[in-house]
């Protein structure tokens, strides 16, 4: 069951990226390899086995709620690419 | 010291004569500027150097050792994996994407080092966001191997093995989501220590595979591991996921013998995939282990095979969320005059990222998408369970475990670029620790071809301590820590 | 054909914590923008999410108000999709294991009968942050200053059929978080907003027809409309053969109508998986039976007491015990007052006006519990008729004092003295002779037209003092004789 180049393309959209036309059958080779490789895990018998999402099944400890952040937006925005008035810009949304 | 020696002192070393007042914290820093400035060019293993900063700094420490106060790191020099957010200095993370970050922020490791009274000296190349293993995919070209230089260093954390390996710095810090402080500190002939999940705080370090990922010590000895890993670990308030455990003194522990202890080899280590001559070098450090009164016991981890697939997609995902934050809006690369945002979005992350990158995150988001989710994302996380149950049953019969860290030695510059599963075997005996969470160790165990081979070590979770016991013993028998490129006769 | 609209809910509630969910920025109102903003709350490089306390005190008081299990394990999972406001490009979410599971309580209509809701999850997640539109040519600005606010998201079974059913639970659910103090319940800054998925079926159908999803409407009367206009929209595209598009719509009240949303049209694929930043909430019984313990006598609870004890009828009940500010300025007057109908009447009808006229709140009242109290003593002692009581009621209301004070400057004790009505009475019959002869004259039902003729006199004479019920009786008793 091969990925096709089509597949590949919705996966980029899903992910903000963009492929160039002269590269999508090289990006669609090696994506297939990929899950070539990670296919080897349909093998394995997994019934009844608890999904693992962190390694020492620690629970979360909680914050006390207290504000403890001053914000400086100067520092803050320093490396922002935009802003004009303390806003972040963005090219317009349309809703 | 004489500069020679200087650069292939440990840490202790060079503590001991700041602390006799033969060498001070300013000298040893200028030293070591020097020999970056010097040795750098040809290895490309430092992208950033702060040097007004680290003789500020070393001034500092001079100050305090005049007093008679700071502690054994105090005006000591270190390079930090340009991965941890330094404030004021640039964190590029080796992308494009970052290329212009200068952080607001420190990040706790090197906060606490620094508290520590270490000088920052700069920032170690690595694989672009750590994703690689060999320091191929740096926006800012690729660090060589000292002992070879036509050779890669491993990766992700290259620059540092190499700096390390080098001279430039006794200590280096790291970081290793599937074997990225290991596999490269076997490959540069340097110890380097991968703790425990939740030992090490990971805020302020640009996050890959958040379950994975820890910070760790790179260093020439498990003495100086030791000493670092001491001021790098603990709980931080800011981490939900850095556990409240209680930090053991490391180095106290340190000259404990090892006699009886119990040390796992696992069977599925030395497959086909292991270079005989490395397995020869492994076996003869664990012969080594032996004559010191170890108990050497054959193992089973019987999911070992299985590491490789089920962390390329747990790792993928979570680093295909982690990398959403990369869109142009707040910070990093942003392409030129976007359309609307989506165009914003596409051409900002397209140019900031580079392939291999880009591969992980069409991967990662591939496994969590509709449809997906339970054959890729879930199964993989279910496999995670076996592999950690599997390091749990094998801790039943013995204490720590021993093999090789990586399948073979340094390998050749572009060998395995063009082939991303070449490349994601060189962590086949790594990243299984990763996804079970546990500490792991490479220390030198010899050499194939003048090249240097690393032993791992594996221990229980939250022992450290006996993974530095058992380095530091087989370093105070052997020689093989000691090597350098230079004395080894190798060009650099 | 007949239709029935088929509803179900999703209402985000903001919570009143004084921090952000996973960072210690303020949660705050009304800040400039991006300064209360933090590293954390931007999503930069590095920084990590730790989960505020309060927020989950506040997920299981609520759960618990609403008789929900509550999650003794809940996970935090991220919802991936990107958009300028949201800093991470993926939101903070819990969506595999919510912290409060399927609950039920009754809703009160308007006119005061109860009808069961049932809430199938409320999650805790956080809130992303704002887009400015119209400041800047062909830019958007954003603000995260509301990236970070703690929100619960309460998801309904699609039990709702009408807008008024719709209506009474938001409100009642609005009710429920200012008892609980778990949200200022501020909806024009956004406090509660709510998103409407709405279908029609043909009448007696049991299968569900194609639903939209109306985003974020923040008004009870918003509410109401948006239903309506999307009713009769999917009803014409229905009727006329065609079929109704799954979409998410916004509804825009200045032109009353309900449009699709481009930004939204991309079939989003969420891609959720557990938050690995984050780990479990493992709550024990004791916590959750301690916060049960601890939780304030709710709207539910507080409604059927006030029928109990204090004999008010289910509408005025469920009318006071709305806010547990209004309910307890009717405790604090009744309880001076010592009459709980004659109470009830006075705040849900002058107060209630007054009130409404200055758009002011019960808490922002300027005649207190006490002073209301003093006043309605006044009128039960007979000292006040209910015309002279208006009038102590806007003094009061203009702050000239207690009610006894207004009545002794205002000379508005009411005349209920035998004595000085017989006079009153009795010099009113000897002035209109012609008028007594006319009422001795008349049946039954016509005397009672002509009494008022009198009763007005002697008001006149006792420029409006008099007692009107001994007045009546005195009058009767005299014209008879």
């Amino acid at each position: 069951m091969a990925t096709t180049s089509a597949d590949v393309r919705a996966v980029a959209q899903l992910a903000q990226l963009r492929i160039e036309d002269d590269a999508i059958d090289d990006v669609t080779e090696r994506f297939n390899r990929i899950l070539d490789l990670v296919a080897e895990l349909q093998q394995i018998d997994t019934q009844g086995v608890e999904p693992m999402s962190n390694p020492h099944d620690m629970e979360q400890r909680l914050r006390p709620d207290a504000v403890t952040e001053q914000v400086d937006r100067t520092a803050l925005q320093d490396v922002a690419p935009a802003v004009e008035d303390g806003f972040f810009l963005v090219p317009r949304v349309i809703d | 010291m004489a500069p020679s020696e200087l650069s292939a002192a440990t840490a202790v070393a060079l503590s001991a004569a700041l602390r006799a007042k033969t060498l001070s914290s300013y000298e040893l820093t200028q030293a070591c500027l020097a020999t970056i400035a010097k040795d750098n060019p040809a290895l490309n293993a430092v992208i950033t150097v702060s040097e007004e900063q680290a003789l500020a700094d070393a001034a500092r420490a001079d100050d305090i050792l005049a007093r008679g106060d700071g502690g054994p790191l105090t005006g000591i020099p270190l390079l930090h994996k340009d991965i941890f957010c330094t404030r004021g200095v640039t964190t590029t993370c080796a992308s494009r994407m970052l290329e212009n970050f200068v952080p607001p922020y420190d990040a706790t490791v090197v906060t606490r080092l620094r508290e520590a009274g270490t000088v920052m000296l700069g920032k170690t190349n690595m694989d672009e966001f750590a994703m690689g293993s060999s320091t191929e995919t740096s926006r800012f070209g690729v660090t060589r191997n000292p002992w070879d230089t036509t050779r890669v260093p491993g990766g992700s954390s290259g620059g540092a093995a190499a700096a390390v390996a080098a001279g430039f710095a006794p200590l280096g810090t790291g970081t290793d989501t599937g074997g990225s402080i290991r596999q490269p500190a076997s490959l540069c002939g340097i110890t380097g220590l991968k703790p425990t999940y939740g030992r090490v705080s990971r805020l302020g370090i640009v996050a890959f595979a958040s379950s994975l990922d820890q910070a760790g010590p790179m260093t020439r000895t498990a003495e100086d591991a030791a000493l670092m890993l001491q001021v790098m670990s603990g709980v931080d308030p800011m981490d939900s996921t850095s556990a409240d455990i209680e930090v053991p003194d490391f180095r106290g522990q340190l000259g404990d013998s090892i006699a009886g202890l119990r040390i796992g080899i696992p069977r599925q280590y030395f497959s086909a995939d292991l270079d005989p001559r490395v397995a020869q070098s492994v076996h003869a450090a664990l012969q080594e282990l032996q004559r010191e009164g170890a108990q050497l016991v054959d193992i089973e981890l019987p999911h070992t095979d299985r590491g490789i697939p089920t962390y390329y997609i747990i790792a993928p995902a979570e680093a295909s969320a982690n990398l959403s934050r990369y869109d142009g809006v707040r910070f990093g690369h942003r392409c030129d005059a976007p359309a609307d945002p989506q165009d914003l979005y596409e051409r900002s992350r397209t140019e900031g990222f580079g392939d291999e990158v880009k591969r992980r995150i069409l991967v990662g988001t591939y496994a969590l998408s509709a449809g997906f989710y339970d054959a890729y994302f879930k199964k993989a996380q279910q496999v995670r369970r076996l592999i950690s149950q599997d390091f749990s049953r094998a801790f039943q019969s013995c204490d720590v475990i021993a093999g090789p860290a990586a399948p073979g030695v340094a390998f050749g510059l572009g060998t395995k670029t063009s082939d991303p599963l070449a490349m994601y075997l060189e962590d086949i005996y790594t990243l299984s620790v990763n996804l079970a969470g546990l500490p792991g160790m490479s220390i030198p165990a010899g050499r194939v071809d003048g090249l240097p081979v690393g032993l791992q070590l594996i221990g229980r979770a939250f022992d450290e301590a006996t993974l530095l016991r058992v380095a530091h013993r087989f370093q105070m028998n052997t020689e093989h820590h000691l090597a350098t490129p230079s004395s080894a006769g190798e060009p650099t | 054909m007949s239709w029935e609209v088929v509803m179900g809910l999703e209402v985000h509630l903001q919570l009143a914590t004084d921090s952000k969910i996973f960072s210690g920025a303020a949660n705050r109102f009304g800040a400039d923008p991006n300064e209360q903003a933090c590293a954390v709350d931007l999503g930069m490089p590095g920084m990590l999410p730790v989960l505020n306390e309060r927020a989950v005190r506040f997920a299981v008081m609520f759960g618990l108000g609403v008789g929900a299990r509550i999650g003794k394990r809940s996970v935090f999972d991220r919802k991936n999709y990107f958009y300028p406001d949201l800093p991470k490009g993926y939101q903070v979410s819990q969506f595999f294991e919510p912290i409060v599971c399927e609950g039920q309580f009754d809703v009160p209509r308007p006119d005061g009968s109860l009808f069961p809701s049932r809430s199938t999850r409320d999650h805790l997640e956080e809130d992303a942050g704002k887009s400015v539109h119209d400041a800047y040519a062909g830019q958007t600005g954003i603000d995260l200053n509301r990236a970070g606010t703690p929100l619960l998201e309460i998801v309904t079974e699609p039990d709702f059929r009408t807008a008024e059913q719709a209506v009474a639970y938001l409100k009642s659910l609005h009710s429920l978080a200012t008892y609980l103090g778990i949200s200022d319940g501020n909806m024009a800054e956004g406090s509660m907003r709510c998103d409407i998925n709405i279908s029609l079926r043909p009448q007696g159908s049991d299968e569900f027809g194609t639903r939209t999803e109306i985003k974020n409407v923040n008004s009870f009367r918003f509410v109401e409309r948006a239903i309506a206009v999307e009713t009769e929209r999917q009803m014409d595209i229905l009727e006329s053969g065609g079929q109704v598009v799954q979409e998410t719509r916004l509804y825009d009240a200045d032109r009353n109508e309900t449009r699709s949303m481009r930004s939204k049209e991309v079939a989003n694929d969420y891609r959720y998986f557990p938050e690995p930043d984050l780990l479990p909430i493992v709550l024990d019984d004791h916590y959750i039976d301690t916060l049960k313990a601890e939780l304030p006598e709710l709207p539910g609870a507080k409604r059927a007491r006030f029928i109990d004890s204090y004999e008010l009828s289910d509408y005025d009940a469920s009318l006071l015990v709305a806010s547990r500010d209004s309910a307890d300025f009717f405790e604090a007057a009744t309880g001076i007052s010592k009459s709980p109908k004659l109470t009830a009447n006075w705040m849900l009808g002058d107060l209630a006006a007054a009130l409404n006229r200055e758009s002011l709140t019960i808490s922002e009242s300027p005649v207190s519990a006490a002073a209301l109290a003093g006043l309605i003593v006044r009128i039960a002692d007979d000292t006040l008729s209910s015309k002279l009581a208006k009038q102590v009621f806007e003094g009061l209301w203009l702050g000239e004092g207690s009610a006894d004070e207004i009545i002794e400057a205002r000379g508005l004790k009411q005349v209920t003295d035998t004595g000085a009505l017989e006079q009153m009475v009795a010099s009113v019959i000897t002035d209109n002779p012609d008028q007594v002869a006319q009422y001795r004259a008349a049946d039954e039902g016509k005397q009672k037209k002509l009494l008022g003729f009198f009763v007005g006199q002697v008001m006149k004479a006792s420029k409006g003092q008099a007692n009107p019920q001994r007045l009546n009786a005195l009058l009767k008793d005299m014209l008879d004789g």
